[in-house]
């Protein structure tokens, strides 16, 4: 019962603090936009516009929801909640901080920094739930009948079977050298060895473009194209519907990152500084915010490219992961499978 | 020009390398270029906007606050000559120039006193809502009689306020005289150069 109880503290721990992490990503989204551009951003609001979520917030949910008498309803609403949903929970493995051995304790029980410790297809559930995500897209794209959403949604569809081949293939590397799918055995392997991110460089680049294909972000936010296809597959969509998709993006993004970080940026290690011996709550504390920090970077870097590369043409797209991102990979994945074997014999 | 001509300059596109065709290194490049404006407009205060309400340019000792006029057309003024009388001549040049049909004009013959001119306005009357401020009519204006001035934070509470007619087009000379002299050369009125003959605005 009592971990029942810790099991339900834990998702709505990371439910309400990853819902209001996208509400000031939004705002840090803004305001590196306004620098990369040489403005000031968004500072009315409160000190620094920190007050500005809120308000973007209120405004959202006060509009009025219009629903067009020609979408077809049920699929239409359907469509954000699914982006929402699918964006979520792949919380669901992630680690957040120390678990398992060097868990803290509290009360006799051990709290893992997890809300489903240990299982063992960790990698495999966050990438299957993370493509459902694209039928929020998709979904959204048809039920609004409308050729620019419907556009959007065959975009995404494109991309979809585009980039998650590359995307699939890049992480096996990893799951090659660390023989393990659970995420926090390969930080554990990372902590006692390296990080991802000089074991597998080429895997690394190759999760790193298919990422942000995964996150719909630029350069390759084809399904959005707010210039040639007005807003793409949320064309229709208004007030906290519309709300709701980019809530989405960000929980993804979130997700996205804190995957990046878990598989190629050791976790929560620091080379000679942390590593999983040290338990109890200060250094479970440390090692939370240590990732955190580093999920923040990633995010930050996200934003950063974003407002650097142009889009990728639909075609350009296909031809690089169709012809680069693919080949690139199985060579990766035979040379990486080929050592491993060589090593362990 | 021929194909063959000898001052043709043919431009070859560069051909790719491997490395700038793998686009790593460009990409890189590109990230250092907004990395050093985020940092600079985050950090070292290089933002290149203004915060409007707070920040203006203001020049000390005026009313209203002007833009440069090299390259700014704002609200309008009329221009007295000095003696204190209204320049223009009721030419209806500037009204016809007009391609927004703002400007109204109603001429009446001068006093006798007058003797530079036959005519001058009674009323003079721009609206400002409709005017696109495209300077043709102090283009067009032979006795340099209509203005635009640097005044731009023109602002009303009601689209009557916002006509502007000869009293208040006359204010705004009162009020950019000193900080905007007269566009083609002449003083404004009040002026310490007196040279010029009230007859020369009419010749």
């Amino acid at each position: 019962m009592l971990v029942l109880i810790g099991i339900l503290v834990k998702i709505l721990l990371v439910v309400g603090i990853t819902q209001g992490a996208v509400a000031y990503l939004i705002l840090v989204e803004r305001k590196i936009a306004a620098w990369a551009q040489d403005r000031v951003g968004p500072n009315r609001a409160g000190p620094f516009g920190l007050l500005q979520p809120l308000a973007d917030g209120a405004k959202m949910l006060l509009k009025e929801d219009v629903v067009p008498k020609y979408v077809t309803v049920p699929l239409y609403i359907l469509a954000p909640a699914v982006a929402i949903i699918a964006a979520t929970i792949g919380f669901a493995v992630v680690p957040f901080g120390p678990v398992g051995a060097a868990a803290p304790e509290l009360f006799g029980y051990k709290i893992d920094f997890q809300i489903a410790p240990s299982v063992d297809i960790g990698i495999l559930y966050v990438l299957s739930v993370g493509s459902l995500g694209v039928y929020g897209v998709i979904l959204a794209g048809w039920s609004s009948n409308n050729k620019y959403s419907f556009l959007g949604g065959l975009r995404s569809s494109a991309q979809l079977i585009s980039y998650e081949i590359p995307l699939g293939m890049s992480i096996l590397g990893m799951v090659l050298i660390c023989g393990t799918l659970d995420l926090n055995s390969i930080v554990e392997w990372q902590d006692a060895h390296v990080w991802g991110v000089v074991a597998q460089p080429i895997g690394f680049l190759l999760f790193l473009i298919s990422a942000f294909a995964e996150t719909n972000r630029l350069p390759f936010d084809l399904p959005e194209s707010e210039q040639e296809l007005v807003g793409g597959f949320h064309t229709e969509y208004s007030a906290m519907k519309f709300g709701m998709f980019f809530l989405g993006e960000y929980l993804h993004v979130i997700t996205v990152s804190y995957i990046t970080v878990v598989l190629f940026f050791g976790g929560w290690d620091i080379p000679f500084v942390l590593d999983s011996s040290q338990s109890g709550w200060g250094f479970a504390l440390l090692k939370t915010f240590v990732m955190l920090a580093k999920v923040g970077g990633m995010i930050v870097f996200i934003m950063w490219v974003r407002w650097t590369l142009p889009r990728f043409r639909y075609d350009t797209l296909m031809d690089l992961a169709w012809k680069s991102l693919i080949p690139l990979a199985l060579i990766n994945l035979l040379a990486t499978a080929g050592i491993v074997q060589m090593i362990r014999g | 020009m021929r194909a063959d001509d000898p001052s043709l300059k043919r431009m070859v596109p560069p051909k790719l390398t491997t490395l700038e065709r793998l686009y790593i290194p460009q990409i890189l490049t590109g990230l250092a270029v907004t990395g050093r404006h985020i940092l600079g407009a985050a950090v070292g205060g290089k933002a290149i906007t203004v915060q409007y309400p707070e920040e203006q340019e203001v020049q000390p000792g005026l009313a209203v606050n002007l833009r440069d006029t090299k390259n700014y057309r704002g609200v309008h003024r009329l221009n007295k000559d000095d003696q204190g009388r209204v320049k223009c001549v009721a030419c209806m040049l500037c009204a016809t120039a007009c391609p927004a049909h703002c400007i109204d004009i109603v001429g009446a013959t001068a006093p006798d006193s007058w003797p530079d001119r036959e005519k001058y306005c009674e009323s003079f009357v721009i609206d400002e809502l409709r005017c696109i401020y495209c300077g043709m009519c102090e283009e067009a204006c032979p006795v340099e009689a209509i203005e635009l001035t640097g005044f731009y934070d023109l602002t009303g509470l009601s689209r009557e306020e916002m006509i502007f007619d000869k009293t208040k087009l006359l204010s705004v000379f009162d009020l950019t005289k000193d900080a905007e002299p007269l566009k083609y050369g002449q003083a404004p009125a009040g002026a310490a150069s007196t040279t010029l003959a009230p007859a020369d605005s009419a010749s």
